[in-house]
């Protein structure tokens, strides 16, 4: 008579190390010809940003290492070590080939420049 | 009987009803402490690990340069101050329009000397935070680092009020 849910609570327990993954706040600001973004990521290992530009959509993601000093204990927690992931939806103007990234101090600052969106285009309908 | 030996945890002691309880709590909060577009209750965030040697305690200060963070220790407090500035966006100077709220999507009149703000989710301005251990500390040797938004303050305790292990003599 094995309860199932029992049995489940040893994979939680290895589970432990996953970290959870956050939304890093950003700020975005419009400037002449280019578009910065500004994103709190603390914590996260510069080799292990990625930032990448598929179709209009732009993902920001970054690794933590885990803070665990020996022979101490979490004795206060406020916040918790964990991965980034954002993603944004880019508009037509921006110029996906010139983006650029630098992560300092746990701030990642994205400078997305413009470029004029090509003109709509008039479609002739033929009649039939 | 094998649930019995499930709940003690497989050693024959007597069961631990509330080791379920904990790990579902455990389980909810890791779940919902992913959740971080829930304004923060204080800034910056801080983390205190303690040991027998002393305490370490981290706090998220991302965008916050060493020079701007003021910490200071006096007995088994740790007080962290600083100011936190909106940093220098663009070839002006950095004096943003900030619109209160998450998504407020800027309809661009296109003011060429400074910034529009589309979306403004980070916090600014000055900030105290202060840590009362339940130890003293000895500020002489008190060291502190910053690395990637983080800053690391590990703070010993004096020689003299290290806990002493006490033998206990068979009589």
């Amino acid at each position: 008579m094995s309860d199932p849910q029992t049995t489940d609570t040893r994979s939680t327990e290895s589970g432990r190390d996953n970290m959870p993954t956050f939304v890093p706040p950003a700020d975005i600001f419009d400037i002449d010809q280019k578009i910065v973004m500004l994103l709190d990521m603390p914590g996260a290992d510069p080799a292990s940003v990625d930032v990448a530009l598929e179709r209009r959509v732009l993902t920001v993601s970054a690794h933590s290492q885990p803070f665990r000093p020996q022979n101490y204990t979490l004795l206060h927690s406020e916040y918790e070590e964990g991965n980034y992931e954002r993603a944004f939806t880019l508009s037509d103007e921006v110029d996906g080939e010139r983006i650029e990234a630098t992560l300092k101090d746990g701030v990642l600052r994205l400078t997305l420049p413009k470029t004029t969106p090509s003109p709509a285009k008039k479609i002739a309908v033929k009649s039939a | 009987m094998t649930m019995l030996m499930e709940y003690s945890g497989g050693n024959g002691r007597w069961p631990d009803l509330f080791r379920n309880m904990r790990r579902s709590q455990d389980e909810m909060s890791r779940l919902l402490g992913g959740l971080r577009l829930a304004p923060q209750a204080e800034f910056p965030p801080v983390n205190v690990w303690t040991g027998t040697d002393g305490a370490i305690i981290t706090a998220e200060v991302p965008g916050i340069s060493p020079e701007q963070l003021d910490i200071t220790v006096h007995g088994n407090t740790v007080t962290l101050r600083g100011k936190r500035e909106p940093e220098f966006v663009g070839d002006t100077s950095a004096s943003n329009t900030s619109t209160s709220g998450t998504s407020t999507s800027g309809a661009s009149t296109s003011d060429t000397s400074t910034p529009n703000t589309i979306r403004q989710e980070r916090v600014f301005g000055d900030f105290t935070r202060t840590v009362v251990l339940p130890f003293r500390v000895d500020p002489d040797n008190v060291a502190a680092r910053f690395e990637r938004g983080i800053v690391f303050v590990e703070l010993p305790r004096p020689a003299a009020d290290k806990p002493r292990h006490i033998k206990v003599a068979r009589a």
